[in-house]
């Protein structure tokens, strides 16, 4: 196909796609688009590096999915666009502005157009599930308390939990109280989402339930979604987009048809689950039969 | 060599501990600076007083009874062998105002109401709610952290107050009612020692400042608590010890100040 129509589909799409003739079956998203972008980030736990040289886009509109082993840095680059940590060397740019160079003011400004759900729901143990929706619009608005209850009950409904406001967080089921969160998370229609682990330790059906709202919302509300996960079924359902981290690093990108496809041998035994593959089972210390005394 | 090493963990918990100060120091310096909010919208003081003052009132109003009524016995046996039973309404009084009310009733606070908060938090920590704010643009320590300061400050010397006037009530009950020491004495002999400025008032400045002691102290150790099972125990523990030293060490720096000579 030729190249100028690929882009014009692209740009029609909203995404700014552009045409990578070196990786023959991936699209690699464009800058000019981008909410967020990450460039050459570095980040170290004192002298131990945990991510190196990241450069990452994620267009507006779109859902895109970070994927890798427990302890790869996923969240680490979370928690780098959420500005928790700041690169030792690089730039993560969100809506054109360097998210670690801006004050506590800036910073807030940033985060209130931003949206984030965590793995356990984080929501306020001490608050009902009407309270804990409430929140923010309590914080950040002047809206009078009819205006905030309807708000309220428009996302408890849309993520179907109408009718449980009075309840509190100790009272809803793992999959409800990630669903109460969510509706938290979108309570100001943050033009950013962050999605920490959303299908953790959620039973087939939550998880199909939690995976359907964070794409529909995405629609709904027109904002750009970061999923960090390793649940590689459910999410490549639904996402537009995947990087793959390994080791701080990403090695593997494109979209949940190219990764469901890829030849490459890490992405194989992750997205297969195999137990053959360049993971290794054991923790890379010693030899165990020199420990045991026993001689080959 | 084990001598070196001793060395290299001492300088390693010197250095911790230096650090672990000033983190703390300025903790309670953003707690100050954040506090707006804490009076711009009062309900959420009220609130935290509602749990952290209201909540003690049971253990505060029984053991202050009590501790009053052992004033009342022990002082009675006490000034009858010099004949001055009358001066067991001072005695009783004058004891509870300048010490025990204030330094029983911080004691106790710390142990009901300081624990409890830093549990709170530690667990508010544990569970990622605190994160959750932040992401929020929510400062956690003008939302969570000041309220509790304030509610803990303003509930602190009402406390006191409560405990010293049921203990007076509980020198009165085995005073007067059980042992049959002259009522008209045992109140005058009160009205005549105590004053308003020099004892009540300063019992009352001694219960804020235990009362922000206390406060703070459990509010930097739910902070500062690591997120895990053990590390809000810990800080826990840390809390009831720390405040129960400091209550102590200041009521004497306090007490030299404000009662030395009189």
């Amino acid at each position: 196909m030729p190249k100028v129509l690929i882009a014009a589909g692209c740009d029609l799409l909203g995404g700014g796609l552009e045409w990578r003739p070196g990786k023959s079956r991936y699209f690699k998203y464009v800058s000019s688009q981008a909410l967020v972008e990450l460039r050459d980030v570095n980040f170290a736990y004192d002298s131990r590096p945990v991510l190196k040289g990241i450069n990452m886009t994620f267009p507006k509109g779109r859902l895109i999915a970070i994927m890798g082993l427990s302890g790869c840095g996923k969240t680490t680059i979370l928690r780098h666009i959420s500005g928790v940590l700041k690169p030792t060397r690089g730039q993560v740019k969100i809506d054109g502005q360097i998210i670690h160079e801006l004050d506590r003011e800036g910073l807030y400004a940033m985060r209130r157009k931003m949206g984030m759900l965590f793995q356990f729901g984080a929501l306020f143990t001490d608050m009902t599930v009407y309270d804990n929706v409430a929140f923010q619009m309590r914080e950040h608005t002047d809206l009078p308390e009819n205006i905030i209850h309807d708000l309220v009950m428009m996302k408890l409904h849309a993520v179907g939990l109408f009718g449980t406001q009075d309840l509190m967080p100790t009272e809803l089921s793992g999959g409800m109280a990630r669903r109460v969160a969510l509706a938290r998370t979108i309570a100001l229609d943050p033009m950013l989402i962050l999605y920490d682990e959303p299908f953790a330790g959620l039973d087939p059906i939550s998880l199909t339930v939690v995976g359907q709202l964070i794409r529909r919302l995405n629609n709904a509300l027109g904002a750009t979604s970061i999923i960090v996960t390793h649940d590689v079924q459910e999410s490549l359902k639904i996402v537009d987009y995947v990087y793959f981290v390994s080791d701080g690093a990403i090695i593997a990108e494109g979209t949940a048809e190219d990764i469901k496809a890829s030849g490459e041998a890490f992405v194989r035994q992750f997205v297969h689950g195999e137990m053959d593959g360049p993971i290794p089972f054991h923790y890379p210390d010693g030899d165990y039969r020199q420990d045991l005394n026993v001689r080959v | 060599m084990p001598v070196l090493k001793n060395i290299k963990a001492i300088g390693h918990r010197s250095v911790d501990a230096v650090w672990r100060l000033g983190y703390a120091t300025r903790f309670f310096l953003m707690t100050l600076v954040y506090s707006g909010a804490s009076f711009r919208r009062f309900s959420l003081t009220v609130r935290e007083m509602f749990f952290t003052g209201v909540m003690s009132l049971i253990i505060i109003l029984v053991a202050g009874t009590f501790v009053g009524m052992v004033l009342g016995l022990q002082g009675y046996e006490t000034l009858k062998r010099y004949g001055s039973e009358s001066a067991l309404g001072s005695l009783v009084a004058l004891s509870l105002v300048r010490e025990l009310g204030p330094v029983l009733a911080a004691l106790l606070f710390a142990s009901r109401a300081g624990s409890a908060m830093t549990a709170e938090i530690g667990l508010m920590k544990a569970t990622e709610q605190i994160d959750a704010m932040e992401i929020m643009a929510v400062n956690p320590i003008a939302r969570v952290v000041a309220p509790r300061f304030w509610a803990g400050v303003i509930s602190m010397p009402l406390l006191a107050a409560l405990f010293s006037a049921l203990g007076v009530f509980g020198g009165y009950v085995v005073g007067v009612v059980l042992i049959g020491v002259d009522e008209g004495s045992f109140w005058s002999q009160m009205q005549a020692a105590v004053d308003f400025q020099h004892d009540i008032m300063n019992g009352v400045l001694k219960s804020v400042v235990f009362g922000v002691a206390v406060t703070a102290i459990s509010l930097f150790e739910g902070y500062d608590a690591p997120p895990t099972a053990e590390g809000v125990s810990g800080a826990t523990t840390r809390t009831v010890v720390e405040s129960s030293l400091a209550i102590l060490i200041l009521d004497f720096i306090l007490t030299a100040f404000m009662f030395r000579g009189s």
